[in-house]
């Protein structure tokens, strides 16, 4: 379980990202709801958590593609990979993510650990 | 419509195809393509193809499971096209009569006259141009790239980044101006400079020196003399039109559309590189060859070509991305509608700057050096102001 920051400091319509490997995205959307997916993008080397939020869909802000928040689902190319999501709790006032034990997918020339 | 062809099986085709069947058109869908792979993402072919980072596999731009149910005849090229009768004539005689036809056959590499012929003289617009540029990146060479425009840029950067010696030869005083404008044009040049290629300006050749049939130096019009092992022309695309030469369509540099993609001819469009669309801000035609273009023009192209009620949206600002030594460049909007350009966050000297250009105090474009955060917020807001402001108070 990772530690995202206190609810009350990511604001509705705001996104981070957690420095884990890989790295998480942490949204908090205009309706108040709360989501956690991998923040590379399956296309290429972009973080998800820079992209643009509307309703439970995140356009990555290179090639925009559009994953959904919900399912990690590619709603639009040119990704073709979906994104893994995340468990998502707020314990104590904190966002908490329970990462997804599935293999994340990640963009060509990228490992867990950073660059190839 | 019972058939709709495509012709030019690569991004503004593919979109067309998918935009179709999204728009639920049932009936025969036929691709043709002169290239013998299935449609693949040309932008890596200067980045991280050439740099050994990503494979061919990767480049595909269909998902593993999609299938169009379409007909694909890869590897025939279209000769002619009869207008009216709506037929499309294939190298190898088949004819192919159809309801609706997409035009996306986008444009190839611009020769020099001057270095044709010469085996260490490469252009760089296909799977295979990447390929045969790549096997000669070899540490220690130097390359000498004809035109500072994106592609030689980014191939500087790769090269660089190989262990080459790369020197950039731009015709005009400063690189990326027609683009990103004189000063944003300076600092990205700034950037090329900053991590060693060597950067000429003003000056073309003047004369080739060659010993069995490859180029050995340039002699420069400003008197300098370049070695070379291995020369880049990367001086901008040509649309591919000859073959519509006799099809009655309206052709100058591409085929003329209105701003929806409707060709003079009825039942016929034209989207991505090949197309020259009537830009509403700019009251001209213009080529757009970016991507993002390709994709959305494929869209609007093909609801118009559906009988969909022309959508209202007004059309984005054009955007494009590029990526030199490590940094994400991103542009939205007309640098040429700009009389000033201010810098709203980071540094030009930290290559992390976003810069807003400004018609008085209408913000016109953006461009972000590694700032995609801010850069989407910015291109947003460029769209939302373009889709609010009436077409009258548009500069013309
Ligand atoms: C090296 C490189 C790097 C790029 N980097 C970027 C970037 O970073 N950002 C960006 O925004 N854009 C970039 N672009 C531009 C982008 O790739 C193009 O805008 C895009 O490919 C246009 O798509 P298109 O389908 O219109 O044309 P094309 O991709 O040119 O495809 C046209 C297809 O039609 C085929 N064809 C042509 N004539 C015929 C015929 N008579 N019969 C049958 N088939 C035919 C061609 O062989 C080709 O397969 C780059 C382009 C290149 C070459
Ligand atoms: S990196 Fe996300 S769409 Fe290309």
């Amino acid at each position: 379980m990772h530690r995202a920051c206190p609810l009350n400091d990511l604001a509705r319509g705001d996104a981070i990202r957690l420095d884990t490997s890989p790295p998480i995205a942490v949204f908090h959307t205009e309706e108040g709801e709360l989501f956690a997916i991998d923040d590379t993008c399956t296309h290429q080397d972009a973080s998800l958590a820079d992209g643009w939020v509307e309703g439970c869909e995140v356009e990555c802000p290179l090639h925009a593609s559009k994953f959904d928040l919900r399912t990690g689902a590619v709603d639009s190319p040119p990704a073709k990979l979906p994104v893994r999501v995340h468990e998502v709790a707020v314990i104590d006032g904190d966002i908490m993510v329970i990462e997804s034990q599935e293999a994340p997918n990640l963009p060509p020339g990228l490992t867990v650990g950073g660059h190839v | 419509m019972e058939t709709l062809a495509i012709v030019g099986a690569s991004l503004a085709g593919l979109s067309a195809a998918r935009a179709a069947r999204a728009k639920g058109f049932a009936g025969r869908l036929v691709i043709v393509g002169d290239e013998a792979e299935r449609p693949y993402d040309r932008p890596p072919l200067s980045k991280d193809f050439l740099l050994g980072r990503m494979t061919a596999g990767d480049l595909a731009l269909e998902a593993g499971n999609e299938d169009l149910q379409a007909e694909w005849l890869l590897g025939h090229r279209a000769l002619g096209l009869d207008g009216e009768a709506k037929a499309i004539m294939l190298e190898d005689g088949t004819i192919i009569a159809a309801d609706g036809i997409v035009i996306a056959t986008g444009a190839s590499a611009r020769r020099l006259p001057s270095l044709e012929g010469f085996t260490n003289v490469h252009t760089l617009r296909t799977l295979d141009d990447s390929r045969q540029l790549a096997a000669e990146l070899l540490p220690g060479r130097r390359l000498v790239i004809i035109g500072a425009g994106f592609i030689g840029a980014e191939v500087a950067s790769t090269a660089s980044s190989l262990g080459l010696e790369v020197t950039l030869v731009n015709a005009e005083p400063v690189p990326f101006s027609a683009a990103l404008g004189a000063e944003m044009g300076e600092v990205v040049a700034g950037l090329q400079v900053s991590r060693g290629v060597a950067l000429l300006r003003d000056t073309t050749i003047d004369s080739v020196e060659s010993a069995g049939g490859r180029v050995t130096g340039l002699n420069l019009t400003n008197g300098q003399r370049l070695a070379a092992d291995l020369v880049l022309v990367g001086i901008g695309a040509v649309p591919n039109t000859a073959w519509l030469s006799f099809s009655g369509l309206d052709v100058k540099n591409g085929v003329l559309c209105d701003a929806a993609g409707r060709t003079n001819l009825p039942g016929i469009v034209a989207a991505g590189d090949c197309a020259a669309w009537f830009d509403e801000r700019a009251e001209t035609h213009r080529r757009v060859e970016h991507w993002t273009s390709a994709t959305e023009q494929a869209e609007i192209a093909v609801e118009a070509l559906l009988g969909a009620a022309p959508s209202a949206a007004k059309p984005k600002p054009h955007y494009f991305w590029s990526d030199q030594h490590g940094v994400k460049l991103q542009f939205a909007g007309n640098a040429g509608e700009a009389d000033r350009v201010e810098i709203e966050a980071g540094s030009a000297q930290a290559h992390d700057l976003l810069a807003v250009y400004y018609r008085a105090s209408e913000p016109v474009a953006v461009l972000g050096m590694n700032q995609p955060r801010l850069f989407v917020k910015w291109r947003r807001a460029l769209a939302q102001a373009a889709a609010s402001a009436p077409t009258s108070s548009v500069p013309a």
